[in-house]
């Protein structure tokens, strides 16, 4: 059949190559997995069957159910975050349907649209489908992978129209403090960028709470926030996201949201209605597993003599392998069967390091931690 | 979070820990890893560190028994005192004071049934403050020491993904 020029001009993805590699073995302990190693929280769990039971399976309001609509709103309040639940939030399938909503809400051909690498590899594609085109902004190590001003300007994303950030950050684990983001604010209201900010891994940090660019002076109105369960209440495969906006970006995302796919799947609103009225204990549980692990993980690759920062959020550590970082995952694959993802495969700037997913049992970390320890030593 | 309760949330959940490994994990130094757990132990509130048996899978492994006791007290007579005797048995692995329909809640594991039956009528019964036993031997046991026994592995999340 013939395609559209569009879907054959789309690359596959990186990481393919690299689950085919860990799938083809069965002796692989995996650090590449981007998504939590618990399960959702029994309550949201429970919550979904019970809906199912009471017979809950139409669709919902295009938005969203207005009562999960009003939780989210009241939940990012701890972010300082303020939105009008009737018009200003817009559940979505996964936060990855909020992004690719703004994408084409936002951006009209040939625009140009900023995205900092290494990061998330969905951002590229989604700029093109919407017909836009992505100016790449490196982030850098010796800034521990936080976007600063001067590697905006050195990018030239002045001339850009919009800017995607995505922090706490996949694959790099970095997350940005409140001055950090004001220098960036202040780069996006000198040079009117409006912002689609992906701050799904916003409850997975560790000291510091999450800052929002959205809560910077004069940001909310040119910011689309974009979050879900699936990372903090490890509800990945229940697809449930949103977007939290000013209203005209949340009215036109919802006009194309209606059209494509009318409403998010009923039975996890309600799962995600009872995540977010009681398993925030779940969620310190999680993150307090996860921040043990992050330690473990970064202690023994620095030992090992991998330069790995300490990443503030999500759960990836994003090591320095000290060369190609495509013939290390692939080598340490074929020697030692440990999986982890090539830093390059997330754009400019990743080269040279892995990204390292920690959403595994302590046990498999120190056990893969010590085979990749042997590897360093032998090569 | 304080030093110790760091410590002892890692070591509740592995008491095989190295120092090492636990100083990673909660970002405390080694030394002050140590001087936790000599402080855990001294003030009795870490007992002890054993393993998480699933004695179904050892040849000749142990019968484990729930028994219910209930005891009538005097004026000489506490639970602490009824407790003390009780638990100097060696059969006894663990046991609770519980509120509802009895008194102690106790763990027994012998090597056998009879083992278990013998000890509970002919130590336990016969106490004076015993009114009443009831045993429940277990057959199986599904999770123990907050650890789930079960074969192998059910992660079935992609091995590598975005």
């Amino acid at each position: 059949m013939r395609l559209s020029d569009r879907a054959r001009d789309l690359p596959e993805s990186g990481i393919r190559k690299f689950f085919e590699l860990a799938e083809a073995r069965d002796d692989v302990i995996s650090l590449g997995v981007g998504e939590p190693d618990f399960s959702a929280p029994w309550a949201a769990r429970t919550a979904a069957i019970d809906s199912l039971e009471r017979g809950k399976t139409s669709y919902t309001s295009n938005r969203g159910m207005a009562a999960l609509r009003e939780r989210v709103a009241a939940h990012h309040e701890r972010y300082d975050q303020s939105y009008d639940p009737a018009e200003e939030v817009l559940v979505t399938t996964g936060a990855s349907e909020a992004v690719d909503l703004a994408f084409r809400a936002l951006v009209d051909p040939g625009d140009t649209v900023a995205v900092h690498e290494p990061t998330y590899i969905s951002y590229g594609p989604g700029i093109e489908l919407a017909g836009g085109e992505q100016l790449t902004v490196p982030t850098r190590a010796e800034d521990d992978f936080a976007l600063t001003r001067g590697s905006l300007e050195a990018a030239g994303a002045a001339e850009a129209d919009l800017l995607v950030l995505c922090y706490p950050n996949n694959p790099t684990g970095a997350t940005m403090t409140e001055e950090e983001h004001a220098a960036v604010a202040a780069f996006c209201r000198d040079n009117d960028l409006r912002v689609i900010a992906d701050e799904i891994y916003a409850a997975l940090t560790y000291g510091d709470d999450h800052a929002s660019i959205a809560t910077q002076p004069g940001m909310r109105e040119r910011t689309v926030v974009v979050n879900g369960f699936s990372k903090a209440y490890a509800m990945t495969g229940l697809r449930l996201g949103y977007a939290l906006g000013p209203i005209e970006a949340i009215d036109a995302m919802n006009r194309i949201h209606q059209y494509t796919m009318l409403s998010a799947p009923t039975t996890p609103q309600y799962a995600a209605i009872e995540a977010l009225d009681r398993c925030d204990d779940e969620v310190t549980e999680m993150v307090d597993e996860y921040n043990r692990r992050r330690r473990l993980v970064v202690s023994r690759f620095n030992e090992m003599g991998l330069d790995t920062f300490e990443p503030g959020g999500a759960f990836y550590a994003f090591p320095d392998c000290g060369g190609d970082d495509e013939f290390f995952a692939e080598e340490l694959l074929e020697a030692q069967g440990v999986a982890v993802v090539p830093g390059s495969v997330f754009g400019e700037g990743g080269e040279g390091h892995l990204r390292v997913s920690y959403a595994t049992s302590m046990r498999d970390l120190k056990e893969a931690t010590d085979r990749i320890a042997t590897f360093v030593e032998n090569r | 979070m304080d030093a110790e309760r760091e410590v002892l949330d890692v070591l509740a959940r592995n008491a095989r820990e190295d120092i090492d490994d636990i100083a990673a994990q909660t970002g405390l130094d080694a030394e002050a890893v140590a001087d936790a757990i000599d402080a855990l132990e001294a003030d009795n509130v870490v007992h002890g560190y054993q393993a998480v048996v699933d004695w179904d899978r050892v040849d000749e492994g142990k019968i484990r028994a729930l028994v219910e006791i209930n005891v009538e007290l005097d004026r000489e007579t506490g639970y602490e005192q009824v407790a003390d005797r009780i638990a100097k048995f060696p059969a006894v692995d663990a046991l609770h004071l519980v509120s509802g329909d009895y008194d102690f809640a106790v763990e027994v594991l012998g090597e056998t049934m009879q083992d278990v039956s013998r000890f509970i009528s002919e130590q336990v019964a016969p106490m004076p403050e015993v009114t009443q036993t009831v045993t429940h031997y277990i057959m199986e046991t599904y999770k123990d020491g907050g650890i789930r026994f079960e074969d192998g592995d059910d992660d079935d999340r992609l091995s590598v993904s975005p």
